[in-house]
C-alpha cells in the first residue's frame, strides 16, 4: 500500500526498528500515530519527524493494557484519519537477562504474552473493523527468528513470536479476500538496545541497521503483490520483478 | 419494558423483532435473520463513530462537585457539554442536582485517573486527588454559557493533540444510566467498526453485529458502507433541556457511500440504516442538498419524526425504545405510531429488552418502504 497520505500506527516506536521505520514512512508522507511506552523518548521521536516536515503524533500507552487499547485507537483515528496500517513492532523480551524457562517467573511470561501477542490482538480488533468498512488495511506483525527456532534462554520471547505468527496467519484465514491484508515479519538481528539488553556480548558489527530493515520493512507495506498472511524475513526477501 | 442492564455476552443472541410497515406485519426472531431479511443489492449503513470517554467527575473553581458531558465537539479542543451537579450514572439524571453555577472564563478541573493498575473490565477507578502531581488535572475553561439552559455550556481544554485525548482518557468514562447496573468500561461500549471518537453516546444499534454476519451479508450481496454521526446525549435531566435534544451533531457522509446509495438504487436495493443516528446524518445531508446525498462533512440540526419525509434511508435497524421516550417518537419516520405501539406490545410480552444493551427491531418494507409510501 501506497502510505502517502495514509493513517500508519506504528507500536513500540520510541527506538529501535520501529523509531527507524516512523522516519522512512514519514518521508514517504505517511500519517503517523506513534505509541510507545516512555512518553519522553517518544515525543522526541515525534518531534523529529515534525522538524523535518513530516507527521507524526505522539501516543504514549502500553500495548501490553487492556485498558490502553481504546484510548490507542480512539487518540489514533482523531489525530491522523482512517488507520490503513498497523505495525505490531512493539515487544517484550521477557526475563532480562535472559533466563531458562524452568527460572522464568510466571509474571514474566505473562506479561511478554500482553505485549507480544494479546496486545497486537487487541489492537487488531480495534483497528481492523473500521478497515472491514472501507475494505482496505494492512496489519504488520514483526517477529523474530526466536519464533520457529528453540533457542535456549529465549522460552518467553519465543513462544510468544511463535504465538503472533500463527495468529497473524489465522486473522489472514479468516478474512481473506476482504481487501484487509496481514503480514509477518521477522526482522533479523538488528543493532538495537533491545538486542544489547538479550545478548550484551554480541559481536555489533554483525548485527543490521534498524535503518536498513527499516527500508525493507517499507518496501513490504508498498508491495501489495506480497501473499496475505506471508511471513517474510527482512534479510531475504526481495520484491517480485 | 424490562431495561437491559448490562452488555450482552454474544452480539449473536440479541433478538431482532421484523416490522413491515407496509404490509402491518410482525415476526419474532434472533439478528442473524437480516441474513434472510436483507436480500441481493439492499445497503446497510453503519455509523462508525467511536463512543467518547464523555463524563467527566470534576470540580469548579470553587471546589464544589460537577460533572460534565461532553455533547458536541466544537472543534479546537472544545466541546459543548451539559453539566451535572454532584453524584454520577447511578442516580436517575432527573433526580440529579442541578450543577453549580458557572461562569464564562472558569477554569474546570477534572480527576485523572491513576497510571498503571488502574482497575480493568470497567472496575471503580482509583483517582488521584487533583492536586497530585503524578495525575495532573485536565483543565478546561468555560468559554460560553448558553442563554436557555445555563447547564449547556462550552468547554475549551488546555491540551491538544496526542496529550489532549489521553487525558481525556484517563480522566473520561463513557456516558451511562441509571438503568445500567455496573461501571462500563470504554471498550464496552464500542461497535466492531469503531473508528473516529465522535459519539458522546454509542450508537448502539450496532452492538447487535457482528463481523461474522457483516461479512456474510457481504457475501450475499447485501453491500455494507458507513458513514461517521457525532451522536449526542440523550438525556439530561433537565426538562427545558431535554426538549431541544437532539442538539446539531457533525457527520460526515463518505463518497464510497454516496456511490453506494446510488448503487443500491440503480438495483432497487433498499436503503437500511443502523441506528437513528445514520438515518440522521443520511437525511439532514440530503436535506441540505434538494433531497440529493452528496459526500460531504457536516453538521444537521434535521429531526426525524412523523412529519419528515425520508428521501435516502428505505428502513432502519433500531433497539426497541418504550412509547412515550423520544427515541420513540423518532421512528415514528419509519411506521405509524399505532404499529409502533403495536410492535411494542408484542415485544415486550415476548420479553424483549429495551434500552441501548437490549433486543433489537428491524422496520422494513418488503417492497421497499420508501416507494410504496
Amino acid at each position: 500500500m501506497d502510505v502517502h497520505g495514509r493513517g500508519v500506527v506504528i507500536t513500540g516506536a520510541s527506538r529501535g526498528l520501529g523509531a527507524a521505520l516512523a522516519q522512512v514512512l514519514a518521508r514517504q508522507g505517511a500519517r503517523l500515530a506513534l505509541v510507545a511506552r516512555g512518553e519522553q523518548a517518544l515525543d522526541e521521536v515525534a518531534g523529529a519527524i515534525r522538524a523535518a516536515g513530516g507527521e507524526a503524533h505522539a501516543i504514549a500507552a502500553d500495548v501490553g493494557a487492556k485498558d490502553d487499547v481504546y484510548p490507542i485507537a480512539g487518540a489514533a483515528a482523531s489525530l491522523v484519519g482512517d488507520v490503513e496500517v498497523v505495525v505490531h513492532n512493539a515487544s517484550d523480551l521477557g526475563p532480562v537477562p535472559l533466563a531458562l524457562l524452568a527460572d522464568t517467573a510466571c509474571e514474566d511470561l505473562e506479561r511478554t504474552l500482553a505485549v507480544n501477542l494479546v496486545g497486537p490482538f487487541r489492537l487488531t480488533k480495534a483497528f481492523v473493523g473500521p478497515m472491514l468498512l472501507r475494505q482496505r488495511g494492512l496489519v504488520v506483525h514483526v517477529s523474530s527468528d526466536a519464533a520457529t527456532a528453540a533457542y535456549p534462554r529465549w522460552g518467553a520471547y519465543g513462544a510468544s513470536k511463535a504465538a503472533l505468527d500463527h495468529l497473524a496467519r489465522i486473522w489472514a484465514a479468516e478474512l481473506d479476500g476482504t481487501g484487509v491484508r496481514f503480514l509477518g515479519v521477522d526482522p533479523g538481528e538488528m543493532d538495537t538496545a533491545m538486542h544489547a539488553a538479550a545478548m550484551p556480548d554480541a559481536d555489533r558489527a554483525s548485527l543490521a541497521d534498524p535503518g536498513q530493515v527499516a527500508r525493507q520493512l517499507a518496501r513490504m507495506i508498498a508491495d501489495d503483490a506480497i501473499a496475505n498472511g506471508a511471513r517474510l524475513e527482512a534479510a531475504a526477501w526481495e520484491a517480485a520483478p | 419494558m424490562k431495561a437491559a442492564a448490562r452488555p450482552r455476552d454474544d452480539a449473536r443472541t440479541t433478538r431482532l423483532l421484523w416490522l413491515d410497515p407496509v404490509r402491518a406485519e410482525l415476526a419474532d426472531g434472533t439478528i442473524g435473520d437480516l441474513r434472510t431479511r436483507l436480500r441481493e443489492g439492499d445497503l446497510l449503513v453503519v455509523n462508525d463513530a467511536a463512543t467518547l470517554p464523555a463524563s467527566l467527575q470534576g470540580a469548579t473553581a470553587a471546589g464544589m462537585p460537577i460533572e460534565a458531558r461532553l455533547a458536541a465537539s466544537e472543534g479546537d479542543g472544545c466541546w459543548r457539554a451539559a453539566l451535572f451537579g454532584a453524584g454520577d450514572w447511578r442516580r436517575r439524571t432527573e433526580d440529579r442536582p442541578p450543577p453549580p453555577a458557572v461562569g464564562a472564563g472558569e477554569v474546570l478541573r477534572f480527576a485523572v485517573a491513576g497510571g498503571r493498575g488502574r482497575a480493568a473490565g470497567g472496575g471503580a477507578r482509583a483517582r488521584q486527588p487533583a492536586e497530585d502531581p503524578a495525575g495532573a488535572p485536565l483543565r478546561a475553561t468555560v468559554t460560553g454559557v448558553d442563554a436557555a439552559s445555563p447547564r449547556l455550556v462550552s468547554l475549551c481544554f488546555e491540551a491538544r493533540g496526542g496529550a489532549l485525548w489521553r487525558a481525556l482518557y484517563r480522566a473520561g468514562r463513557p456516558v451511562q444510566y441509571a438503568h445500567t447496573d455496573r461501571p462500563l468500561a470504554l471498550w464496552q461500549v464500542q461497535t466492531p467498526y469503531a473508528a473516529r471518537p465522535w459519539a458522546a453516546e454509542a450508537p448502539s444499534a450496532g452492538f447487535a453485529l457482528t463481523w461474522e454476519l457483516l461479512l456474510d451479508l457481504r457475501r450475499r450481496g447485501i453491500a455494507v458502507a458507513r458513514v461517521t454521526h457525532a451522536a449526542g446525549l440523550s438525556s439530561t435531566g433537565d426538562r427545558e433541556l431535554d426538549a431541544r435534544l437532539p442538539l446539531a451533531e457533525g457527520y460526515e457522509v463518505p463518497q464510497d457511500t454516496v456511490r453506494a446509495v446510488e448503487r443500491a438504487r440503480e438495483r432497487s436495493g433498499r436503503v437500511v440504516a443502523v441506528g437513528t443516528t445514520v438515518a440522521r446524518a443520511l437525511e439532514g445531508d440530503a436535506a441540505c442538498h434538494g433531497g440529493r446525498l452528496v459526500a460531504e462533512a457536516g453538521t444537521t440540526d434535521l429531526r426525524l419524526g412523523p412529519a419528515l419525509r425520508r428521501g435516502v434511508v428505505d428502513g432502519i435497524l433500531t433497539g426497541v425504545h418504550d412509547p412515550g421516550t423520544s427515541h420513540f417518537a423518532l421512528l415514528e419516520s419509519f411506521a405509524p405510531r399505532k404499529l409502533l405501539e403495536r410492535a411494542h406490545a408484542f415485544a415486550e410480552q415476548q420479553g424483549y429488552q429495551g434500552h441501548e444493551f437490549g433486543d433489537a427491531l428491524l422496520i422494513l418494507g418488503e417492497g421497499g418502504g420508501l416507494r410504496q409510501i
